[in-house]
């Protein structure tokens, strides 16, 4: 589609460079002599518009052969090219034009004076060309920059929206009630035990908050995160949730972007464990190997009756989060057998802040 | 009021957490007039504790492993007061609101429980909604039957969808058809077609829906019908309507 068809304010500066051009064009050849000011204008301005018209199609032209790409002797040629060709036609036109007023008796001999003019009408006609191809080529310059800026807008829109949701989806509201209720049941049997857990829930929540403002933090932060996580979920599902760690102790002092792990631990919770009646095992583990921290976390899973669907928002946000921080240098492969489901990290070794 | 004659109102208490059965516990012993029969930490047990002790007014739990609360509710006689019990689900919440279900909020508060006992105490030996219908409503949006789940007995099955082969309407009730075995289950068939993915399983008579990747040719069979023929050679009217959606569905995937 033509921009200026689809854009008014577009269209507007484009005959509101023609209109002066019109008049301009109109003195010329009145000045020129032989042709009177009202015979110009009623020969002059017809033409204008039509060539106005004509130029109008040049924007095609101009997106087939762009500045950048097109190269500086191609660009010439073809405009050079165009230029001539309409305006010798344009000429012709307005012969014939003058040709067809000069049978009428108040334009006589128009057609014999019109040919002094054509020199100035073929001449005008290539720099209007060239005009309106310089005008074309702002427009096109303009568009660029304006969709180049939409795109880093999305870009930017995107990124903190998928941020936003990964930092929103740390405090799972069935998590936070579910933890409450379980309160709620230990203040009369164990209130001991109830407040133990308060505790453990409001460091959970405390850590949660302060953490997700960092950009990274040592693994062990993230490791004393997940241990109040299911310390509090252990309480809910008792027996049924079993735990077990295997970390490598020079892997704590690497660095991961903050609740990273989090979401694939309450994951393995909410989607292994709290499906299976009996229960099962949350196991999580990280070493360090050939200049990379491999983070594994595994739980029991029943493959017919998991939504992988629900699952899959869960991975895709960490999956994401992992994309922009590390580029293609960290990765996260998920498998799943019929009883285990597994996600396993692999990212590159920070010991310290990476300016980003 | 049953509590004024004396009987006791037979109760039931449904969810997987036994600190969650502990508060209702709790909570329902103040009322002398009803009493616990036994407490359930999964759908499969609460299937079979309906069966077993016929109960008046049963808590059940939502979110458990397996078979959900709607899930059992599906498979229950339903003559008996529900109050639902969860923690946070948007849509289940919008669910018992639309058809007047009792529901409970985790933490469940007193004043709370007893409103919810007091409306359930009046539906005793009344008929809930349906189930299909509440569990319906419950989905969210665009989102179909991963598993449909059958009983016989005390026995409960889940048959994943994917193995769904067809489902039949017979009077009442429908029969689903999966690997050579037929389940039946007490529900509509335009119930059971809404929940399925209409890109997987398709109406093609007014008593039939079929898996899509079972048919494995249409052949005509008198004037204006057809006959599906599944991969196990089971043969399937199909109507003229049924064939015209099965070939939209045919032309939306080639």
């Amino acid at each position: 589609m033509h921009p200026l068809l689809n854009r008014r304010s577009y269209l507007g500066a484009y005959l509101a460079v023609w209109v002066p051009l019109a008049c301009l064009l109109t003195f010329l050849v009145k000045v020129s002599g032989g042709i009177a000011a009202p015979e110009a204008a009623i020969l002059v301005l017809p033409l204008v518009a039509l060539f106005s018209a004509v130029c109008f199609s040049a924007w095609y032209i101009c997106r087939a052969t762009p500045l950048r790409s097109a190269g500086f002797a191609r660009l010439i040629v073809t405009h050079l090219l165009a230029a001539l060709l309409l305006s010798f036609v344009w000429a012709q036109i307005g012969r014939l034009y003058a040709q067809a007023l000069s049978r009428s008796a108040s334009f006589t001999g128009l057609a014999v004076r019109y040919e002094a003019h054509v020199p100035i009408l073929e001449v005008s006609g290539v720099l209007l060309y060239l005009v309106n191809v310089g005008f074309f080529y702002v427009l096109i310059a303009v568009e660029a920059s304006r969709a180049a800026e939409t795109r880093v807008m999305e870009t930017t829109v995107l990124a903190r929206d998928a941020e936003l949701k990964a930092l929103k989806a740390q405090v799972n509201p069935h998590f936070l009630f579910n933890s409450l209720n379980s309160i709620s049941a230990l203040t009369t049997s164990d209130p001991v035990k109830a407040r133990e857990m308060c505790i453990l829930l409001a460091e959970f929540l405390r850590m949660t908050l302060g953490l997700g403002e960092k950009s990274s933090i040592p693994l062990s932060e993230e490791l004393s995160l997940l241990d109040r996580f299911l310390a509090i979920e252990k309480v809910r599902f008792g027996t049924r949730l079993q735990m077990a760690q295997e970390i490598q102790e020079e892997c704590r002092a690497f660095l991961i972007p903050p609740l990273l792990l989090q979401p694939l631990v309450e994951n393995a919770v909410v989607h292994g464990i709290a499906n299976l009646p009996e229960g099962g095992q949350v196991h999580l583990s990280a070493k360090c190997s050939n200049g990379r921290l491999i983070i594994i976390i595994e739980n029991s899973f029943d493959a017919e009756n998991t939504s992988t669907r629900r699952t899959g928002l869960g991975l895709q946000n960490v999956r994401n989060r992992i994309e922009s921080r590390y580029a293609g240098e960290g990765s996260m492969r998920v498998t799943a057998s019929d009883e285990l489901f597994q996600v396993t990290l692999s990212l590159p070794m920070e010991t310290q802040e990476v300016l980003r | 009021m049953t509590a004024d004659t004396g009987q006791k109102i037979r109760a039931l208490i449904v969810d997987d957490e036994e600190l969650a059965r502990q508060v209702l516990r709790e909570l329902v012993q103040t009322h002398p007039e009803i009493e616990i029969l036994a407490e359930c930490a999964n759908g499969f047990e609460a299937v079979k504790a309906v069966a077993e002790h016929k109960p008046q007014l049963i808590f059940l739990d939502v979110q458990m492993p397996k078979l959900s609360g709607f899930d059992v509710l599906e498979l229950i006689e339903q003559d008996m007061a529900v109050i639902f019990v969860t923690a946070y689900d948007q849509y289940a919440m919008k669910a018992f609101e639309v058809h007047a279900v009792d529901y409970l909020l985790k933490p469940i508060g007193r004043d709370r429980f007893e409103a919810a006992l007091e409306r359930a105490k009046q539906r005793v030996g009344k008929k809930l909604p349906p189930a299909d219908q509440i569990a319906a409503s419950a989905r969210p949006p665009q989102r179909y039957l991963e598993r449909v789940v059958v009983r016989d007995g005390t026995r409960v099955t889940l048959i994943p969808v994917a193995k769904l082969d067809y489902v039949e309407a017979q009077d009442d009730y429908v029969a689903l058809a999966t690997q050579g075995a037929k389940h039946l289950k007490q529900q509509t068939i335009a119930s059971v077609e809404a929940g399925l993915d209409p890109a997987r399983f398709v109406r093609i008579h007014r008593s039939y829906i079929v898996n899509f990747e079972r048919v494995v040719r249409i052949e005509p069979y008198g004037k204006d019908s057809r006959l599906a023929i599944l991969a196990d050679s089971t043969r399937l009217p199909v109507s003229r309507t049924g064939y015209a959606r099965l070939k939209s569905l045919l032309d939306d995937r080639s």
